[in-house]
């Protein structure tokens, strides 16, 4: 049987691990497991599934939520949905729009072969060997009667022809699209470096694969690039098995682009405890290799470090190349579209046939001054893709606006790290709840005398609570009495990052005169 | 009458269900004496969670009584981090993440327990289930699991029955509850104590060898901590779980065409049980919060110092968060409901709780030959915050 545990609704009360202690296990509020028991542990996983105080669990055609009491009917209960990109958004997407009542035909367009696996436990579980690779498949929520094509990755999307070409020459036709193309790993940029047996990225199941064979071989040194989520995730693998690891950052902290300085000098602290070799404010200027294989790589403070497994995990590359000449907005930053996930061209026109959900979807969200932002969040990428598959079929008075708040977890040295709202969006941080030495607290995050986001390490049951103070905008700091000590002193200067932006992505020019020939279009470099 | 009035009412205790309506039509009222009561599931849950409800009473503006100074009060009247230290220390000794596997490996000794008790119902055609089976079973695993010994229990049941009848909601006549159940739960704490002295000369593996004995890079639990926990965990161990058992062959007797499924599809029974939580919570009310700042929820301020409760059992049954809330069925998705509480105080027994419920209802089903009601509704014990028949005398044909 497969199951998936959506953590973002996790709040970490292991009723799961007391019934079926063979599948799930945690560390403080940590929680990993498999996600293909075997058949003999079915009554255990059931009734783990059945006494989550959340539901967040979700087994094989048992978490479809009825929609019968639905006030409306589909406007588009026939006719051709494709969907590109058959990971969790696109798998997502298809599954409500069957629950929503499209009986048409759905086509899903995958890169990869196989069915939609869960990407988080690659960088987790399956690296310590506890789940193996192929155990990563995702639940069946509810059949969808799809025809699928994978194995070959679109090539271009043809908006006006309403059809999506494939690598293949092959030419699909569409009522509606949905696109979900998700991203890739980040290469090395020297080529050659990256071709050094030992090098490694993660993003895929074989990507895991690999990187799971070369941990287990037990190198004597592995070298991580970049220390955002995935590189600590993955040093803290490392420091489980008992590798000496190396973990190299362009920032001032680990988790720093996510979190701000003052979380990431809180993960520092944590990953030097766990006795991994942090060297932050500094970069990889070049990987060095011996007959084809990795020996080590130089720093850019001029040290050199011998290393025989390298982890490149410097962020991701959004997979929007195919689009670049469909007149979308598309650039690095992804594919811009509306609140209701529709897509917006290069002049900046809402499109009525084209949507965009997940790592790919760069959306404006209210709550924060209207900014475009895209989140790779696994949570996004679940709600982002209900809001577009319902959208899909719906009329324009029965669209829905995708307005939740951004939620996102790390598990990572035994915590459990959680966000609510958007980290980056502050100027200041207060350790609102429990302790900092302990490692558990809650930590708001406040823009301008308003509550934005807050981050828990191993403290996930009071996120709710800050979630609806940013929802209302309360006021920063809070000043009310609570329960739970802590308040290590007032807020302080977050220090988050500047705002990045898209430094690769094309420029915009504007031609035409009159009213009804001005176009903008993007002019790609090179 | 006043809606809350008449849910504490002993008259109440068969149906108090029938109230809830009128009660949910104000999520938040304000009661004569000052308490706040909160009845929706929405602001139930939103105040489980909200770090400004202290579940400290010496935190009521009115002031607790001067004498709970010096009682020893264990995690459940606490508040993060004093209760979460405790509670951690208790938990190492019961679950994840040092013991993950303790209840798991409960559960052969949990159906050789059932079994015994169903046995011992052969050869005649009318039993009590409480009293033979809802009550001794709990006991029996509480006792193991602590390390009570179980030919104890005239000793500590009826100091159990008097701490947890003098529960609930109301301060009117509080001061007087709170010192009969002072009384009684420093009877049970002397006799604890004797045994937890007993352990720390000669641990066993046992819990209370655990609370008494351990210490970590943290520390452990002082003596007089480690009693009020083994306390509050051999109460709260049995005393809720014997209603759970109860209200659930009761809601299945009611209803012939369910037990003829649960016979057939015994993986049911997990389903069932959380559906009993939602509809017949053992535990009704959550009577002992106070808001430490003023809170404002669905247009009612709380303010600051005011006691806050909990209709815990309106709350699962609210119609804006479940479809046919007084329907009792197996096949609702998602099912989630307040049976255990939420937030940091949700039920530490809960996954013991569960599994025996599902043990025992399940053996019930199956071996019970053409079961019937003598009495319906049977008799109530007192309390409104822990619900359940005092008796539920059953007649059958035979036991398989």
């Amino acid at each position: 049987m497969r199951v998936v545990v959506d953590l973002t609704r996790c709040q970490g009360y292991g009723q799961c691990v007391f019934l079926a202690p063979d599948v799930f296990t945690m560390h403080e509020e940590a929680l990993l497991y498999d996600l293909q028991p075997a058949d003999e542990r079915r009554e255990h996983v059931l009734r783990a599934a059945a006494a989550c105080p959340v539901q967040a669990i979700h087994l094989d055609r048992t978490a479809s939520t009825p929609n019968d009491d639905r006030e409306w009917a589909p406007v588009m209960e026939d006719g051709r949905i494709v969907i590109v990109g058959a990971s969790l958004a696109g798998a997502r997407a298809a599954e409500v729009l069957r629950r929503e009542g499209f009986a048409g035909r759905l086509t899903m367009i995958g890169a990869e072969a196989g069915e939609p696996y869960d990407r988080p436990p690659l960088s987790k579980q399956v690296l310590t060997g506890q789940v193996p690779p192929e155990h990563t498949l995702l639940p069946r929520l509810r059949e969808i009667d799809a025809e699928w094509l994978c194995g070959t990755p679109a090539a271009a999307l043809d908006v006006a022809g309403k059809r999506v070409l494939l690598a293949d020459g092959r030419e699909v036709g569409f009522d509606r699209v949905l696109l979900a193309t998700g991203t890739r790993a980040r290469p090395w940029p020297d080529e050659a470096e990256a071709a050094l047996e030992g090098v490694h990225t993660l993003r895929d199941a074989r990507d895991a694969a690999a990187l799971r064979r070369a941990l287990g071989a037990g190198p004597r040194r592995v070298l991580i690039l970049g220390g955002g989520f995935t590189g600590s995730e993955i040093a803290s693998v490392c420091r489980e098995l008992g590798l000496p690891v190396t973990l190299v950052e362009r920032g001032p902290a680990p988790l720093h682009n996510a979190m701000g300085g003052v979380i990431g000098d809180v993960a520092a602290q944590l990953q030097r405890e766990h006795g991994v070799d942090l060297r932050c404010g500094t970069t990889v200027t070049a990987l060095e290799g011996d007959g084809g294989r990795l020996t080590g790589a130089r720093l850019s403070d001029g040290s050199t470090i011998e290393a025989d497994v390298a982890v490149v995990a410097l962020g991701s590359v959004r997979n929007v190349e195919w689009l670049r000449d469909s007149g979308l907005a598309v650039g690095a930053w992804g594919v811009a579209c509306d609140a209701g996930c529709r897509a917006v061209d290069s002049n900046g026109l809402v499109t009525d046939d084209v949507f965009v959900a997940g790592d790919i979807a760069r959306f404006p969200h209210p709550l924060y001054e209207y900014q475009f932002m895209s989140l790779e969040h696994w949570g996004n990428a679940v709600a982002q893709a209900e809001v577009a598959a319902h959208n899909m079929v719906s009329d324009q008075a029965h669209r829905w606006p995708h307005l939740s708040v951004p939620v996102f977890w790390s598990s990572q040295f035994g915590v459990n790290i959680k966000s609510v709202g958007v980290p980056t969006f502050a100027d200041e941080i207060v350790f609102a709840q429990g302790s900092r030495a302990e490692r558990r607290f809650v930590a708001v995050y406040g823009y301008r005398g308003r509550i934005t986001a807050a981050v828990t390490f191993d403290q996930a049951m009071w996120l709710e609570f800050y979630q609806r103070q940013i929802e209302r905008a309360a006021p920063f700091p809070p000043d009310f009495r609570h329960v739970g000590g802590g308040a290590d002193g007032g807020p302080v200067p977050a220090r988050v990052p500047e705002r990045l932006v898209a430094t690769a992505g094309a420029t915009v020019v504007v031609t035409g005169h009159d009213p009804a020939e001005r176009r903008a279009s993007l002019v790609h470099p090179g | 009458m006043n809606v809350l009035k008449q849910i504490l009412d002993p008259a109440a205790r068969p149906d108090p269900y029938r109230y809830f309506g009128a009660l949910r039509e104000s999520p938040v009222t304000v009661q004569e004496d000052g308490t706040y009561l909160v009845s929706t599931y929405r602001e139930i849950v939103a105040l489980l969670h909200d770090p400004r409800v202290s579940s400290d009473r010496r935190n009521l503006s009115a002031g607790a009584p001067a004498e709970q100074d010096d009682f020893n009060p264990s995690f459940i009247g606490l508040d993060s981090p004093e209760h979460d230290r405790l509670r951690g220390l208790a938990m190492r000794h019961f679950g994840p993440p040092h013991s993950p596997e303790t209840v798991e490996r409960l559960r052969p000794k949990m159906l050789e327990l059932t079994t015994a008790l169903i046995d011992a119902l052969k050869g005649r055609t009318r039993a009590d289930i409480v009293d033979e089976v809802a009550y001794p079973l709990p006991v029996a695993v509480i006792c193991a699991l602590l390390g009570v010994p179980e030919e104890d229990e005239p000793r500590f049941h009826a100091l159990a029955d008097e701490v947890v009848e003098t529960l609930g909601p109301g301060e009117e006549d509080r001061a007087e509850r709170e010192r009969a159940r002072k009384a009684a739960a420093m009877e049970l704490s002397r006799y604890l104590a004797g045994l937890a002295e007993a352990r720390e000369r000669a641990p066993r593996a046992d819990m209370l060898s655990g609370l008494i004995t351990y210490r970590g890079p943290a520390g452990g639990m002082t003596r007089d901590e480690a009693v009020a926990t083994s306390v509050l965990l051999l109460i709260a161990g049995h005393e809720t779980t014997i209603n759970l058992i109860a209200n659930g062959m009761l809601t299945f007797l009611r209803r012939p065409d369910l037990l003829r499924r649960l016979r057939d599809d015994p993986e049911l029974i997990i389903p069932a049980v959380e559906e009993l939580l939602r509809f017949e919570p053992p535990v009704q009310f959550v009577s002992s919060r106070v808001a430490l700042d003023d809170i404002t929820i669905a247009g009612t301020t709380i303010p600051a110092g005011a006691p806050i409760v909990l209709a815990m059992a309106a709350g699962s049954r609210d119609p804006a968060h479940v479809d046919r809330p007084d329907e009792f069925d197996v096949d609702r998705p998602r099912n989630e409901h307040l049976g255990f509480g939420g937030g940091v105080h949700y039920c530490f027994g809960a996954p013991l709780a569960r599994l025996e419920a599902q043990i025992v209802l399940k053996e019930l089903v199956r071996r019970l030959r053409g079961p019937r009601l003598v009495a319906d509704p049977p008799p109530y014990r007192p309390s409104a915050v822990l619900r359940g028949p005092r008796h539920l005398v059953v007649e059958y044909d035979g036991i398989d």
